[in-house]
């Protein structure tokens, strides 16, 4: 298709921030509306158009990103966002309410499946030819016919006073001399979230993974709904307990920019701040973890020692262990005085002189070496077919970080060092995750030496009926995309975040093939997807 | 391994004790349920936690429990891996409706006596996100609770104390 080409081959002068706005509700069929979704275009297409526009975009190497949908009055909304060298556009499509369908964009992109079926539980829109039509947020507390996220599903809904297993969910089979299934979860082992695998096996081998997950859908998409912009931003800071900085930040974003509220330069840099502690602080959790998950408990006792040095400083600093509700919509909750500056950079040369003595012992070990090395391989291939982001996008050889490559403030006044590994293997997603802190580290010194004086917060601004904004920013697995749509009285009609974990959690039935059942669990976690964030 | 052996040594014991004036509390704490875990539970107690639709914050802080400055082990509390090795259940999250069977199914696999200490504002009341067509609320909606730690999430200080309401 011509125009799909012609558009997405434009330089990139067509995100033209100077272009008039045009009101949402003014929907030109093909035409690129500049709205005022930040830098993104909005692109309204005919709904038939959709699939082929899928397949134009895998051609020129777009990424797909998120798709979620709203309603208005009989219609439809539906978005999918894409994205090719730091460019974001958002693709837009109205269907009617009466028949409701679509063709699907998972036939060309297979990120998009688990998208589009979440889509279909909550909103009953239909994806035509999509290769999986099995339900997947869904499970038994609502019926086959009722859609959570339609206007006339009340938020408390009619479930039964006890909601019944998930039993007959169609898992692929495994057949053959010596196949056998092994089912895992919900309610795991360890201290962790709950979701389930179903694995075929022969011997220890691992034939096949299968992971059904919305075990913790709580509908925080629809209890968004109704929420004044403070109350969004404690909701978002509780999408994924540890990514509550950056989730609340990229749902900041997003209203801020709905609202035309500009942030305070000095809250910027604070955002910068507690972002890149976040990181480091989840950085450190997880390679202890991955260690500790060979039996190397050495260094899971080194990381969690660090990680709690690191949370009690956020605690004296920030007033929070793990850093919520710091970020509030035009600005933070907390300013930093100048001995909050001398504890965090104190915290910098502490890191930094621990990790130089505790790393050579890590790098050194044999029988690390032979656990993570070659591990749980994820191709360059498998990383780019499936959108990944964040560490595991990183360490199989994708080059990309919000903070670099679509550049917000304050990271527009650093350079940003994208750590990259291209081995694809525990060993890489464990290095890269070490090479990120100390990019973080750099990144905190730059953001105490700049910050600059002046007010935390701004008064919040009513924004008009239908504006809307996109959140884009990099959290500690990758990027986040948060979308927000105001209604009347400064009330949140539609909110929509994307965990990076929606597209990193298909990577892991992948990886783990080949594998061994034993070798799962550091698999796992070097993955170490977010249940919670996946589910909403 | 010279390497390692010498950061051991480097880095000594920094589990908290009495003389640590700031965090005396933590110590008289673990202390306390030690005395009161010998009395019931001749000196051991095993947790089984459950997340029941958390958003991971609290898992966060349980996990703390068991780094070197708080080393709950110590006191003769330690988390299992099955809800049938279990003494105490430790539920988070506002019960996601997806999980309500999950949860009733690992507490009726608890055997007697058992305790459910529900973790969190979620778990103590519904918190963020109460109670609604994904939800049920807080755990004692579900299933009988016995000691109830509040926080958002609460720090690991605060988890031992609850702990310590669980035994007196």
């Amino acid at each position: 298709m011509n125009w799909t080409t012609t558009f997405l081959t434009q330089p990139v002068s067509w995100v033209n921030p100077e272009m008039p706005d045009k009101p949402i509700g003014d929907y030109i069929g093909g035409l690129v509306q500049h709205s005022p979704l930040n830098n993104v275009a909005v692109w309204q297409i005919e709904d038939k158009h959709w699939q082929q526009f899928a397949i134009t975009a895998v051609a020129e190497n777009l990424r797909w990103i998120a798709s979620w949908a709203e309603q208005a009055d009989k219609q439809f909304i539906v978005n999918a966002c894409f994205e090719k060298q730091g460019i974001y556009i958002v693709l837009r499509t109205v269907i009617n309410a009466t028949k409701p369908e679509l063709p699907s964009q998972a036939t060309v992109y297979p990120a998009a499946n688990r998208s589009e079926r979440h889509t279909q539980d909550m909103f009953g829109i239909h994806f035509i030819g999509h290769p999986d039509n099995r339900r997947w947020t869904r499970h038994q507390a609502w019926d086959k016919h009722q859609y959570p996220l339609r206007k006339d599903f009340p938020v408390q809904g009619e479930p039964p006073s006890i909601t019944p297993p998930d039993t007959n969910y169609d898992f692929v089979k495994g057949y053959g001399a010596g196949v056998y299934e092994i089912p895992v979860g919900p309610v795991h082992a360890g201290i962790i979230e709950p979701g389930h695998f179903r694995f075929q096996a022969v011997g220890e081998l691992i034939l096949n993974l299968e992971e059904r997950l919305g075990y913790v859908h709580k509908g925080i998409e629809k209890i968004a709904e109704g929420r004044t912009p403070d109350s969004l931003a404690r909701l978002a800071g509780r999408i994924s307990g540890d990514t509550t900085v950056s989730h609340c930040w990229a749902a900041c974003m997003a209203m801020e920019q709905a609202a035309g509220v500009s942030v305070p330069n000095r809250a910027l840099f604070i955002r910068g701040i507690v972002a890149e502690r976040e990181r480091i602080a989840n950085h450190l959790g997880d390679m202890g973890a991955i260690c500790n998950d060979v039996a190397f408990t050495f260094a899971q006792m080194q990381f969690t020692r660090l990680r709690e040095l690191w949370l009690r400083t956020n605690a004296t600093v920030f007033g929070h262990r793990l850093l919520m509700d710091v970020i509030v919509p035009a600005g933070v909750s907390r300013d930093v005085s100048e001995l909050s500056c001398e504890l965090l950079k104190q915290d910098i040369v502490m890191l930094k002189k621990e990790l130089s003595e505790i790393m050579p012992s890590i790098d050194l070990n044999s029988s690390l070496e032979d656990r993570l090395y070659t591990a749980g391989y994820l191709s360059p291939e498998i990383a780019a077919a499936f959108g990944t982001v964040g560490y595991v996008g990183r360490a199989s050889g994708q080059d990309f970080d919000v903070r670099r490559d679509a550049v917000y403030p304050p990271y527009n006044q650093v350079t940003v060092k994208v750590a990259l590994e291209d081995q694809g293997d525990i060993a890489s997603r464990f290095w890269v995750r070490y090479k990120e802190i100390n990019a973080s580290l750099k990144l905190i010194e730059q953001f105490i030496n700049l910050l600059p004086k002046g007010d935390i917060s701004m008064p919040w601004i009513t924004p008009s009926t239908d504006s809307e904004g996109l959140g884009i920013v990099d959290g500690f697995r990758g990027e986040i995309i948060s979308y927000v749509r105001f209604g009347d009285d400064n009330k949140i009609a539609r909110f929509y975040p994307r965990d990076p974990s929606i597209v990193n959690w298909p990577a892991l039935e992948k990886l783990v093939l080949g594998n061994i059942v034993p070798d799962f669990p550091v698999c796992n976690k070097s993955l170490n997807g977010s249940y919670s964030g996946n589910d909403l | 391994m010279l390497n390692i052996l010498k950061k051991i040594v480097t880095t000594g014991i920094v589990t908290e004790k009495c003389k640590a004036p700031k965090d005396a509390e933590l110590e008289a704490l673990g202390i306390e349920i030690k005395r009161h875990i010998d009395k019931k539970f001749s000196g051991s107690i095993a947790i089984r936690q459950v997340d029941a639709g958390s958003c991971n914050g609290c898992e966060l802080e349980i996990h703390a429990l068991n780094n070197p400055f708080y080393d709950i082990e110590r006191f003769g509390i330690h988390f299992v891996a099955s809800p049938r090795h279990a003494d105490v259940l430790l539920v988070t999250g506002p019960v996601s409706r997806h999980m309500q069977t999950a949860l009733l199914r690992t507490y009726d696999a608890t055997p007697n006596p058992k305790w459910v200490v529900a973790v969190g504002d979620c778990a103590v009341c519904g918190g963020e996100f109460g109670q609604s067509y994904a939800c049920c609320g807080a755990v004692s909606n579900v299933i009988p609770v016995d000691v109830t730690i509040a926080g958002c999430p609460p720090t690991p200080l605060a988890l031992m104390k609850g702990l310590l309401g669980l035994l007196v």
